[in-house]
């Protein structure tokens, strides 16, 4: 809602106070005050409204045009203007020498082409006016000025110059205050001063309406009240200056008397009008109903529309001349021939009109109004009001008699307040004596038995309904800042992180401080994308994609089943940015869903997942430099098993989208729970990156599973002993199955096994490998012998030797 | 013999004082007390000697014998740190070169803010709850008090996935969720932080996804009161003890009374620049009464049950905290954005 602070005088008498103080006052009663914006960014000086006695061509110039002004005072100027609409007999603005226009342009005698040229005739865009408070008719040239403007007068008022304007912007339910008088109701509340409504003064003619038309409504509940009057004699011209300019500071373009009056209407009293050529009606009668199926109507917009029973026309009896609340049908639209016009003010229903304007997609001004609700005590002031202004304005002679279907209600809702009630809900320490004054600043009526108030809500407000609406507007007007700050006084117990979340937590600091950074990605992505890099055990499910029923574009179309796609798409978007060296992870939800017309929520899991690429160590001048390989991401998610205490398996897998030789599925207890490895190089070319590395792990498992209660162990007393075994097997046999191997024979003494060396080439036959480990003996109760570390030795050699057909080196 | 003894122990002496390398001490250590040193030479000798010699020169020459031996290990250590030193000396490096980078990764700093917040909240005694992204319509709007047909549940706003589920707009259906679950019989401290979705096309200020964080408050006797002075204690420690709020009237189908919160301007101190658009105040979150409607759908009795709820954008509150002009940034996850905030 745009607020004209000028206009809104009319209705309430704010006194002295500045833009400032109106834009706080406003914003602390709820109504925000979101921009505000002055008419003439800049002030002028010694502009003053002008006579052009005289207007011919210059001698020396095709374009400019040298008149003679009469600005009141003993000569008149002879000033060279350049604006094509200048004319003989016109009242202009004019700036006199010594006049400063805004840039500090100050205004001196000059020559034009040798002819002296004393001031200049201004347009509303050199006073520093937006070009959207300028009326179409100026937006060309200089602005001219009514005829019965006094030579010589300040214009700064007339052309509205003064004025500034407040954008307020509306929560939904103050649909009060989509209007002037509504606004004013909440201004007068802080002012001391009360609403003051137009005076409307109609004279009507002795002929009578009925004679011309006839109204019927077919549902009551479609529109509880219809008026129609007839005016006569209408002649169509633009309105006055300031109701144009008044029109502009709300935003609306002035087009002609007529529709500006009831746009003007509309803004003062928030009810939508609507003006027929009665001549084009094309019967005698108005019948309100539901639109039949497929029924069409051009409006005059220009465009055909097809209707159903959902929504409401205004007829003439058999054909559409309207779509109610939203916009008059193209056949009856008031034009510069029309005389006579059939006035229409109307209270429909919110809900049809909503549906209407959704269908049609014809958003205005008026069914805006009509969607939120309209004061039903206004409707029949408004079509006076605005009759009245037609008889001003537009030449206009009102019937007698207003043609009306009325079955509106217009009795005030009542509600229950209680002092102690209030209080104990705000927290504060209002007394009756505060809360009649407030009720009586709002405007609504009540009566009091000790603290229990009866309170009559005026049909303009119908956001209150419930106790607590009253809470809030006794609120509103008391002052949100007069609530005191208190802490709840009820017992507090204390709050903590759930163990998952703790451990979520903690996984995130370790990927952290493992070097990977944290980012978030969309959940929504492409069809392909659903199909991507999709971790084994979700790719078996066979899980269906859940699709948006009305995507905002293919990009986002489908919730993702991995996080790897769209990880991916952040390293090549870093690597394209000259940043080669990315490691990021993400955890998040995928959304999995097995049926194929869904209709119940997907199951979210919880994942964690990395992409890795580039180097990891990048110490040139030492010359230590390392790329991100499949060891590096194990060792992360080694890491990661060991910090959480569970065992992870790695699996040697064939893995889609991933290199067939690097990749591993990762177990918990022979759950798959997710894998690691390299993306297949033609995935990573696709994506513009060089060797890459991911890791993706169903999180939510991780964080179900209990870690183990963490107890001391003592620190081993004794010496361990330290065994290194090389053997050769066959290429195709894995170090994790050997290592298993020794551990399961090496009795308890073997703490742990590690490779240490691996060895191809040289020495060995072409299909042969070498592999050395560390074997780690040690008993927590004694120190042990050589002898018994020998006889375990021995029977590890023997059980590599037949398991792996390995061949023992010295 | 004891002649023989002093000069071979003031020629020792000398020669030890003219050295200057470690070898050449190990060499006189060898000629005069080595073995078959001249000391040692001398020594075995004793035996012509008389008996009332023989201990006058034995004490003598182990006299002589250690002064060479002290004044070797004294030459020896001086010697010893020279070489050290020139050792030392050799090792200088340059300690402007670059060190080896620790790569260390970091939270995102929209995970930054909304911890920063949550850990806020649990010292107040609130607990964290969260709830799926995918929700029903009724959770989304229904049970918060925006029923079928309401305004502000268009489908053109929202991303739907059929009629009845729906990507969810905002957190609060987790609050709806948490209440049902408790059936009206405890009180509830909650924060629900997450991931939320609206149909918006991606510019600089929307974005498709972003993250919200919502509380709630429900006990018996709960006033609007305590809401602000929550707010007031949550604002101070996020933004600054100097940071002054305020509370203005608003509407959300949730609440009633309803307010926005604004804490005044730090750019300006609340004097009025273009960060706070000349007002001298900064819309942080929507808050309010929670509505008596929400609450009996919960299942909580209005008459015996009130309480609070508050929601924000963490992406808008690092925006404003951070000076980030443009909300993509969030997402598009360039790590020349994502590095900056190691220290959130």
């Amino acid at each position: 809602m745009l607020v004209s602070l000028k206009w809104l005088r009319d209705y309430v008498d704010y006194g002295e106070k500045s833009v400032e103080e109106m834009s706080t006052l406003l914003t602390k009663l709820g109504l925000e005050v979101d921009g505000v914006e002055y008419i003439a960014k800049e002030k002028s000086e010694n502009i003053v409204a002008g006579y052009v006695k005289e207007s011919e061509q210059h001698p020396n110039a095709d374009k400019l045009s040298l008149c003679q002004v009469d600005v009141g005072e003993e000569e008149d100027l002879q000033i060279i203007c350049g604006a094509p609409n200048v004319a003989k007999g016109q009242k202009v603005v004019v700036a006199k020498p010594g006049a400063v226009l805004p840039g500090n342009f100050k205004i001196k005698k000059v020559k034009l082409r040798g002819i002296e040229s004393n001031g200049m005739i201004c347009s509303l865009q050199e006073l520093s006016v937006d070009e959207k408070f300028v009326a179409p008719e100026f937006a060309e040239g200089i602005v001219v000025l009514p005829e019965d403007t006094e030579i010589g007068s300040s214009v700064e008022a007339l052309l509205n110059l003064d004025d500034v304007v407040l954008d307020i912007d509306l929560t939904p339910n103050r649909a009060d205050a989509l209007n002037m008088l509504g606004v004013a109701y909440d201004v007068s509340t802080m002012v001391n001063s009360p609403v003051k409504y137009p005076n409307i003064n109609l004279n009507r003619i002795d002929e009578s309406a009925k004679d011309y038309i006839n109204v019927s409504v077919a549902e009551e509940s479609l529109a509880p009240y219809y008026g129609a009057m007839i005016i006569k004699n209408v002649k169509i011209a633009p309105s006055p200056i300031w109701m144009q300019n008044r029109l502009l500071a709300a935003g609306i373009r002035p087009i002609n008397n007529v529709v500006d009056i009831t746009n003007y209407v509309l803004i003062e009293y928030g009810q939508p009008l609507h003006a027929f050529d009665y001549d084009l009606l094309g019967s005698k009668e108005i019948v309100v109903r539901r639109a039949k199926k497929d029924e069409v109507i051009k409006t005059l917009d220009g465009k055909e529309r097809v209707m159903n029973e959902e929504h409401m026309l205004i007829t003439n009896g058999k054909e559409p001349i309207a779509i109610a609340g939203v916009m008059g049908g193209a056949d009856s639209e008031v034009n510069d021939e029309t005389t006579t016009i059939l006035l229409e003010s109307a209270y429909f229903d919110r809900n049809v009109i909503r549906k209407t304007v959704n269908h049609t997609g014809l958003r205005s001004e008026a069914s805006n109004r009509f969607e939120k609700g309209v004061d039903p005590s206004r409707v029949q002031a408004a079509g006076d009001r605005a009759a009245a202004l037609l008889t001003e304005y537009a030449n206009g002679d009102v019937l007698k008699d207003t043609i009306t279907y009325d079955k509106l209600d217009l009795s005030e809702a009542e509600l229950m307040l209680n002092t102690e009630k209030l209080n104990s809900r705000l927290g504060t320490e209002i007394s009756n004596t505060e809360i009649e004054e407030i009720l009586t600043k709002l405007g609504f009526k009540y009566t009091a038995t000790g603290d229990d108030y009866t309170v009559s809500i005026p049909t303009r407000r119908l956001d209150v309904v419930i106790f607590e609406d009253m809470v809030e507007e006794i609120a509103r007007i008391y002052g949100y800042d007069n609530i005191p700050y208190t802490l709840p006084a009820n017992a507090s117990k204390p709050g903590r992180l759930s163990d998952a979340q703790l451990l979520k937590r903690q996984i995130e600091k370790y990927l952290e401080s493992a070097g990977l950074t944290e980012t978030i990605t969309y959940s929504l992505v492409n069809k392909k994308q659903t199909e991507t890099l999709l971790s084994p055990e979700v790719r078996a499910a066979e899980y269906i994609p859940v699709p948006l029923a009305m995507p905002l574009s293919e990009d986002h179309h489908y919730l993702r089943l991995s996080q790897l796609p769209e990880l991916l798409n952040r390293l090549t978007h870093n690597v394209a940015r000259k940043q080669a060296d990315v490691a990021l992870y993400e955890t998040g939800s995928i959304f999995l869903n097995k049926e194929k017309d869904i209709h119940t929520q997907p199951e979210e899991q919880t994942r964690v997942s990395g992409a890795l690429t580039g180097m990891w160590v990048n110490h040139k001048w030492q010359s230590e430099q390392k790329v991100v390989d499949f060891y590096l991401v194990k060792g992360i998610i080694e890491g990661l098993a060991n910090y959480l205490s569970i065992n992870i398996e790695f699996k040697q897998a064939v893995i889609e989208d991933m290199h067939p030789g690097r990749a591993a599925t990762l177990h918990v207890n022979g759950d798959l729970i997710g894998f690691l490895g390299q993306v297949h190089p033609s995935l990573a070319k696709e994506k513009d990156l060089k060797e890459t590395f991911v890791f993706d792990l169903n999180l939510s498992y991780l964080l179900e599973n209990k870690r183990p209660e963490l107890l001391y162990t003592p620190i081993p007393k004794y010496p361990s002993i330290l065994r290194d075994i090389a053997i050769v097997v066959d290429e195709s046999v894995q170090a994790g199955d050997i290592q298993r191997t020794i551990k399961d024979v090496g009795d308890s003494l073997v703490k742990q096994v590690e490779a240490f060396d691996v060895y191809t080439g040289e020495g060995l036959e072409a299909n042969e490998k070498s592999i050395a480990f560390n074997l780690h003996y040690q008993d927590p109760e004694k120190t042990l012998t050589d002898a018994e570390v020998d006889a375990s030795f021995e029977k590890v050699i023997e059980a590599v030797k037949t398991n792996h057909k390995a061949k023992v080196r010295s | 013999m004891q002649e023989q003894l002093k000069s071979l122990k003031s020629e020792a002496i000398e020669k030890i004082k003219a050295t200057d390398s470690l070898d050449d001490l190990q060499a006189i250590q060898v000629e005069y007390i080595g073995r078959k040193g001249s000391i040692t030479t001398v020594l075995r000798g004793m035996g012509k000697l008389s008996a009332e010699e023989r201990p006058v020169v034995g004490q003598l020459a182990n006299e002589v014998r250690q002064a060479i031996q002290e004044a070797l290990g004294t030459k020896k250590e001086t010697l010893e740190k020279i070489e050290l030193d020139k050792q030392l000396a050799e090792e200088t490096i340059d300690v402007t070169l670059p060190g080896r980078k620790i790569s260390v990764g970091q939270p995102h700093i929209l995970t930054s803010v909304i911890e920063e917040i949550e850990d806020l909240f649990i010292g107040l005694g609130y607990e964290i709850k969260e709830g799926p992204e995918v929700e029903t319509d009724y959770y989304n709007f229904e049970a918060l008090n925006l029923p079928k047909g309401h305004p502000a549940r268009e489908m053109q706003d929202s991303f739907y996935i059929t009629n009845e589920l729906l990507l969810r707009t905002h957190t609060s259906p987790v609050q709806a969720r948490t209440m049902r679950a408790l059936n009206g019989n405890e009180p509830i401290r909650m924060i629900c932080p997450g991931k939320v979705y609206r149909r918006d096309s991606d510019d600089a200020t929307h974005s498709h996804q972003f993250t919200q964080i919502e509380g709630l408050y429900v006990d018996k006797h709960v006033r609007m009161s305590d809401l602000k002075g929550t707010l007031d204690v949550f604002a101070k420690k996020m933004f600054g003890e100097d940071r002054e709020i305020r509370l203005r009237p608003s509407f959300f189908p949730f609440t009633e009374p309803s307010a926005e919160m604004d804490i005044s301007c730090k750019s300006c101190d609340g004097k009025g620049c273009s960060v706070c658009k000349n007002s001298g105040w900064i819309e942080i979150l929507g808050s309010g009464m929670i509505h008596p409607r929400v609450l009996e759908m919960a299942g909580y009795d209005p008459s015996v049950y009130s309480g609070f709820a508050f929601g924000m954008g963490p992406d808008r509150i690092a925006m404003l905290k951070y000076g980030i002009d443009d909300i993509r940034r969030f997402y598009a996850n360039d790590v020349r954005f994502l590095k900056q905030f190691n220290k959130a």
